[in-house]
Formats: structure tokens, sequence, C-alpha cells
């Protein structure tokens, strides 16, 4: 063997391979300087005025930022991917500080942290930025901004310039096109335009796209109460909307496309981490151990906004006689640890230390129910194709939700994981054909005991 | 009963799985010099591009090593005692075995050339040549590739990540088309140029020039040209590695010799994987397979057969896979690279020459399909090969078998109009 022994003591471990010397690049193209200087005219604009400097606040203002953003960002994803053979762009992901926790993701990292931060509770730091966005709040909603309306204007214009990137990274691929397109459409039209335009009528805010438990006061008496005795008919619509969503759409769609059909083509928040997130996707956990947690985690938030939902109508059925207060404090508690805490900050402030779903799959009670659907009562499955797969971890590595897809991809067996969100990217990047997500004519053919889905239940509790 | 499997590679791990299996009270001890935990070769590109860190390259947890009782030593096997029943290893106590599984792989060619030992010229194989590659690739501007294989290729997409300009030696007139017919192979050709290499076809290795530190300064080719480089890749196949089974007594021919059931010459020594020669008695050739999945299926039956079961191999029905830069690749069942007597191809392209399907039948039966960026699935296809079915069969249910992801252009109408069109 004397060719292949370089070196006794050789520890792959310690060694890490990091990135191995690249020769000198081609220096950046005219197009992109050009775009990126466009990008930081736009970002000097938004600082400037949102010190206060004139014509901040005007639509003149509001267009000196939005354009040279928007324009610079996305003309630079298009020429970055533009001159580049259409394919799996993974090159240089685990030498790049801001992909694989260096200092760069840390930075980002706090800069998120604080963006929500100052977000939830202190709004004032941001009232340079709302003042920016006020002429556009009050041509859509009549009302004159605020944090709130800064932060769907921002999160849909990510979503936008990210999801451009997206198309130009997957050109090769329909699914993640049309996908793209699918959580673009979704947070432009359902998720900032109809509530604010909604608002502009007098009408309650009200976002089409989000419903129990995910916006769990769909559902309260409280909100119900204020939508029955709103002046006309659409309040009695959104009761009647939220729950067909929550109880007919969500088991049905589930059962024929899995919970893809909500997590990775509607949801905002899912429109977030498959735009904004794609960058940072490889860093989710795939131990046992971060599974076992999520479990637990996730099933535990679930409980805990029945729980509470529940409790909310008995008090409000006994006007308060059996719980008293205790009902709204849960309500208040939910509200700040799970919907501020959890969802927001580290929601999407860890997205460059824990990937891009760390909600989705630790937290989110909406996941989580249609997790429980999608595992036993779905004909949506990932099938693998026969014994083709040579486990080289693409696929794990790739899945936002941290499932170890090869475990299942190296023995031949179909991946039904309540988690998996069915963003496909397992399927992209496998480089040997391996991953199909399909939805299949039955829900019984896709594990041993399927075809008894309340007893597959119950046996998965006892092993829990 | 303790068995010792030398290699953690995939058909070391398929045999340690595969005897724990069968035999829950066995001791099983895996030994490696390479790395300390199994983890997936094919993978080592991706760590060299920064597509996955070296722990994701593990297809099992640390911990699941213990769980399934198999003790790991990391070390280098100096000499098999197979009448001690015993391992020499280097600067470590001796490993004692009842039965030993030598899967020792395979290692890189060298066809004795000119210049093969200087510095900077190197195989692509292991860990480490990978570790020696981040030496390589300092400072270095260009590399030279010989050998058109799929090492070859991926070497070259490896060294193009990191900005080095690559010139791609093909002995043939066209790249592996030793395997593929000539359409596939000039696809691939195409794939090739387009991100930039420089391919040189019916080009070989003459000799490697060294300056006078004994680094690689260029390389001579066939044609008498010369081409600077710092790099030189040798990546003209691999051979079974045999030296410590030959050294230690043990029968061997271009790989190591064993029978069906993986048996070598001596009793209680096992080998099986890239560094097996399986004896055919009679007319056929004898058998080495060198891809992963043949490890991972002979490692499985060897497993079997030492954990005292009466399994046999069965190489089964062909089927293999790769991808080109961007180009995805499976076959399955029989296609030849240039068509023999009595068997017929047909072919169809997609318009955009970007994929492709070959169907070749033999006395009436569908014996092999290949297909280039289209994904189709290993269960039917080699059902349709193993049922011999008729080409009429096959193309009346195409459909079934294709594997692309959801929305795809589907191209099986166009393929069957084709396909008919020729078999008229």
């Amino acid at each position: 063997m004397e060719q292949n022994i370089i070196d006794y003591d050789f520890d792959e471990e310690a060694l890490g391979f990091e990135e191995p010397e690249k020769a000198p690049a081609e220096p950046l193209g005219i197009g992109e300087k050009l775009s990126l200087a466009v990008l930081g005219f736009g970002i000097l604009m938004f600082a400037l005025q949102a010190m206060g400097m004139p014509p901040g606040g005007t639509w003149a203002g509001f267009l000196l930022v939005l354009l040279p953003v928007f324009f610079g960002t996305v003309f630079y994803f298009y020429l970055d991917f533009k001159g580049t053979v259409p394919g799996i762009k993974h090159d240089n992901i685990y030498f790049r500080g801001l992909t694989n926790k260096g200092v760069l993701g840390w930075l980002v990292g706090i800069v998120f942290t604080g963006f929500y931060i100052a977000l939830y509770w202190f709004p004032e730091y941001l009232a340079g930025g709302i003042k920016i966005v006020n002429p556009l709040s009050l041509a859509l909603s009549g009302s004159p901004a605020n944090n709130w309306f800064f932060y769907g204007f921002l999160y849909t214009i990510a979503v936008f310039v990210f999801g451009v990137r997206m198309f130009m990274k997957y050109r090769h691929n329909r699914y993640q096109k049309i996908r793209t397109a699918s959580v673009m459409f979704f947070q432009l039209g359902f998720a900032f335009l109809i509530p604010n335009i909604l608002m502009l009528f007098n009408q309650p805010e009200f976002y089409l796209s989000y419903f129990w438990p995910l916006k769990p006061e769909y559902l309260f008496p409280g909100t119900l109460s204020y939508f029955v005795n709103h002046p006309g008919g659409l309040g009695m619509f959104l009761i009647f909307w939220g729950a067909v969503m929550t109880f007919i759409a969500t088991p049905l769609l589930t059962y024929y496309f899995g919970k893809r059909w909500y997590c990775s083509w509607v949801c905002g928040c899912g429109g977030l981490a498959e735009t904004m997130g794609d960058p940072f996707r490889q860093l989710s956990d795939k131990s046992k151990k971060a599974w076992r947690i999520e479990r637990w985690i996730v099933h535990s938030v679930l409980v805990f906004i029945v729980v509470t939902t529940v409790l909310l109508w008995v008090n409000s059925a006994t006007s308060g006689a059996v719980f008293g207060e205790a009902s709204m404090s849960l309500k208040k508690w939910y509200g700040f640890y799970i919907g501020a805490i959890f969802s927001g900050v580290i929601g999407v402030g860890f997205y460059p230390i824990m990937g891009s779903r760390v909600w989705c799959r630790f937290g989110c009670p909406l996941a989580a129910v249609l997790g429980i659907l999608q595992r036993y009562l779905s004909r949506f499955r990932i099938t693998t194709n026969g014994d083709q797969c040579m486990s080289c971890g693409n696929c794990s590595t790739y899945c936002e939700m941290g499932i170890d897809v090869r475990a299942y991809a190296q023995k031949g067996e179909n991946i039904i994981r309540a988690s998996c969100v069915g963003c496909g990217v397992c399927a992209a990047v496998c480089p040997r054909g391996v991953l199909k997500l399909e939805n299949g004519g039955t829900f019984k053919d896709r594990f041993p005991g399927a075809d008894r889905p309340l007893g597959a239940l119950i046996d998965s509790l006892k092993h829990a | 009963m303790r068995v010792a499997i030398i290699g953690n590679g995939v058909t070391g791990v398929a045999a340690a799985l595969s005897i724990r299996r069968h035999q829950p009270n066995w001791e099983i001890v895996m030994i490696s010099g390479e790395s300390s935990f199994h983890y997936s070769r094919p993978a080592l590109m991706y760590i060299f591009m920064g597509h996955m860190s070296y722990k994701d390259t593990k297809p099992y947890e640390d911990s699941f090593w213990r769980k399934n009782r198999i003790d790991l030593v990391r070390g280098w096997v100096n000499e098999i005692d197979a009448a001690g029943k015993k391992l020499i290893m280097h600067e470590k106590d001796p490993v004692s075995f009842d039965k030993l599984l030598i899967a020792t792989g395979s290692r890189s060619n060298k066809f004795g050339w000119p210049g093969q030992d200087l510095d900077g010229v190197q195989g692509f194989y292991s860990l480490m040549d990978l570790r020696l590659l981040y030496e390589n690739v300092k400072g270095a501007r260009s590399a030279v590739i010989v050998g058109g294989g799929l090492i070859g290729i991926e070497l070259a997409e490896m060294l193009h990540s990191r900005n080095i300009h690559v010139t791609f030696l093909v002995r043939e007139k066209s790249y592996w088309t030793n395997v593929l017919p000539i359409e596939e192979s000039q696809m691939i050709n195409r794939v090739i140029l387009e991100q930039g290499i420089d391919l040189r076809l019916t080009t070989e290795l003459k000799e490697i020039a060294g300056n006078d530190s004994g680094r690689v300064r260029g390389v001579v080719t066939s044609k008498d040209e010369f081409i600077e480089c710092e790099i030189v890749g040798l990546t003209a196949g691999v051979s079974p590695n045999i030296v410590l089974a030959e050294a230690s007594g043990i029968k061997t021919g271009r790989g190591i010799l064993v029978d069906w059931g993986f048996r070598t010459d001596t009793p209680d020594v096992f080998a099986a994987g890239d560094c097996a020669e399986i004896v055919t008695e009679g007319e056929g050739r004898n058998l080495i397979q060198q891809v992963w999945y043949t490890g991972k299926n002979q490692g499985k039956v060897a497993g079997e057969v030492m954990a005292g079961r009466q399994s046999v191999y069965d190489p089964g029905i062909w089927y293999n896979s790769a991808k080109f830069f961007d180009l995805e690749y499976q076959t399955y069942g029989m296609v030849r690279n240039v068509p023999v007597e009595g068997e017929s191809n047909f072919y169809w392209e997609h318009p955009d020459r970007s994929r492709s399907i070959r169907i070749v039948t033999r006395d009436g039966a569908v014996c092999g399909i290949k297909v280039m960026g289209l994904r189709y699935s290993h269960r039917i296809c080699e059902s349709w090969v193993a049922e011999r079915r008729s080409l009429d069969y096959v193309l009346d249910h195409l459909g079934d078998a294709n594997f692309d992801p959801e929305f795809y252009e589907k191209c099986e109408a166009e393929i069957i109009k084709e396909i008919r069109k020729q078999a008229a």
C-alpha cells in the first residue's frame, strides 16, 4: 500500500478540510459592479432619509430607496448566475463565512435578531424607516405606516428579490421555479396587498393565507365576536374562511399533496425561508438528537395553543366564571414567547446560525398539525430510485428541515417524515437522480403499516 | 467468533452490517488507516468544492457503530498472518481474528509514465489524495488531467471550481467512448467544452516534465506538444488494491482471487468489492467490479457467507449512474459502446441536445436502457430487462419509468414517436 500511505497520523476530523487555495478569479463584471453601486446608492438614500434628510416621507423619497435597492439586487443576482451553466450552484457554500457560521454569518444573525427586537419592543428605533414607507401605506391602507407595515413591506421585498435569486439559481428546475412564483404571489397578494386594502375599505386587517393554529387569534372568541359585529358581510365571510382553511382545507389538501401545499407554496414564513433563507438551508442540525428535541418542542407548542384556545372558549362561554383571567394570561404569554420571540426573533434572526426553518421545524403549531396529517394520512411521499443511492449526503446536507434524507435513501426506503415541507431541494441536489416527490394514488403503500393510520400514530406515540 | 474487516469503505461496511444482522453476538472489528469513520467516497469531490463539510459525508452518526457493536480500529495493516490468524499492524498491537474480510478497494493506475512520481502529480481516490490535492493547488494556475473516465471529469470539475485552468487529455476520439456510445459521449464532450475545459481528444500523455526541485512544470503529449501546468491528475482508471494480500501470500491475479461466495484460497479469509476478482469457471472472463453499487452488493453477500449462510453472489442486472458537471446519467442492463451483431439500438435526443435515451434490444427483447439528462426508475427498467419485455411493451409503458421531478417537461411522447419510427 506504499502510495496511499502519506501520513500515519492523519486526522481528517481535526483537519476539517476547509477552503482549498483558489487561483485568482476573474474580476467582477461591470454589470455586477454597477448593480452593487445602484444598491449602495439605495441604501445610502435610506440611511440619509432615515436620519431626517429630505425627501424622506414623500413618494420621491420612497422611490429613491425602493427602485435602486430592488433593481440593484435583482440585477446583481441575475448577472451573477447568468454567466454560469444551469445546474446546482453550491460551490463554496462551506467556505463562506456568511453561509458557514463565520464572522459574517454571526454578524448578519445579530443584525436580523436586533431588527426583530426593535420591531417588537422598540419600534421607535425604526421610525426613520417607517417614515420612508409612509406614502405607500397611505395609498394602500389609508392610514400612516407603523412598524408592522414597514415589516410587511420589507418582508415582501425580501421574498421578491431573493425569489429572483431562486429563479436564476434553479432555472433548470421547473418545480423550484413554479414553487418560488407561488410563494411570491401569496406573499404579495395575500399577506401584503389584500390585508392593507381591506383596511382602506375600513374592513378588518385579515391575512387570508394564515389561519389557526399559526394565526391562533382567528379562532379566538374575541376575534370572532369582533368579526361578527363588524358592519357588512365581510366579517362573517372571514370567520367562514378561517374555519374552512383550518378544518377542511388543511386535512384535505394535505391528504392529496402533503404539507407542502402550505409550507413551501403558500405560507409567508415558508416563503421567506425558501427565498432569503435558501443560502442558509444547510445549517439545520441533522442529528437524531435534534430530531428528538424538534418533536418534543413543536408538539408542545401545538398542545399549548390548543389548550389556550379551548380555555378561551370555555372562559367566553362561562363569562370568566371558570378560569377568570387565566386564559387571557395564557394567550398573552403565547403571543409574547411563541409569536414574538420564537417565530420572529429566533425564527428569522437565527437563519445564519441554525438554518432557515428554525420556527417551521421547532415551533410552528400549524406545521405540527400538517405534519401529523402528512405522516399518517397523506398520499405524499418522497420515493427512492431503487439502489442508485451512493450515500453522498447532498440530500441531508441541503434539507432545511434537518431530515437525514440519506438514512432512508441508502436503504431504498420512502421518506415519510412529518416535518418534510416538500421543498424538493433534496431531489434537485441528488447527483444520481435518486429522489422524487410524489403524490401517490393512495396513502396505504408508503411504509409498512401505513394502511392503518391510527394504529401507526398510536405506535409512534408509544415510542416517543 | 471474531471477524476482522480490513477497509471501512462501502464494501467493508455492507459486510459488517450484514454479519451483524445474521450473527448478533459475533465480535466485529473494522480496520481503516484512511479514516476513523466510514465516509462516502463519491462525496470527496463535494468537500473540495465546498458543497459539504467532511462530517456531512459520513452516512452514519458516529454513535451508530457503538450501537451496532462494530469496533473501529484506526491503523494500517502491514501483513496478514493467515496461519496465526492475526493482522500485523503498523505501530499498533496485532489484531486477532477467526474470519477475515479484505476490502481494500482500488488504487489509481500509473502506467510507468516518465515523471509520474514528481511532486504535483497525483491520482484521486482517497482522503489522502484529497489532502494532497489541497497541497497541490497552492499557487497552481493550471492542471492537466490524464484519462477520460469518471474520476477524471470529477477532478476537472473540482479544479475548475478553484479557477484552475484544466486541460483534459483523452486517449479516445471522444470522452469515455470505451464505455459510452458516440452520441452520449459527444453530449458530454459538449458539456466539458461549455464549462471552459480544454478538452484534447485522441491525445495521450507522453511524459511529465519536472523542474530542478522535483516539481511538475508541464506535460508532453503524444502530439509532442508541451502543456505547462502545476498539477497533473492521473485518472486513467483504477486497479484492485492487492498489495497487502499479495505480500501476505493470498492468491491474486489482477485482483484477489475469490469464488462466488468471496472465499479466497486461504481458509477463513474472504475478499470483496473493488479488490476482488471473482473466478469464473469455464469460458467467461473473471469478474472485477469497481463501482459503488457492486461494492455494496458484494459486501452484503460476503457478510452473509461469513456469517454462515449459503449465499452466492448474483451480479444481477447491471446499473450505474454518474453526473458529468450538470448532466446526469443512468444506465440499466447492457448497452455497449458499439452495437454488436444481433443487437438493435434505438436512440432519441432532445432537439436542444440536453437529454437522450437509448434502448437496446436483442432477440426481440429489451436488454438495456441508457438515459442522459433524464431520470428513469431503476426498479422498472430492471424489471423490463429481467422479464425480457419487447420494445413495444417498453414503449407502451415508458412514461411509468420517468423519475424526473414534478413539472419537468415530459418527453416520452416524442421519444415513443421517434423510436417507433426507427423500429418500423
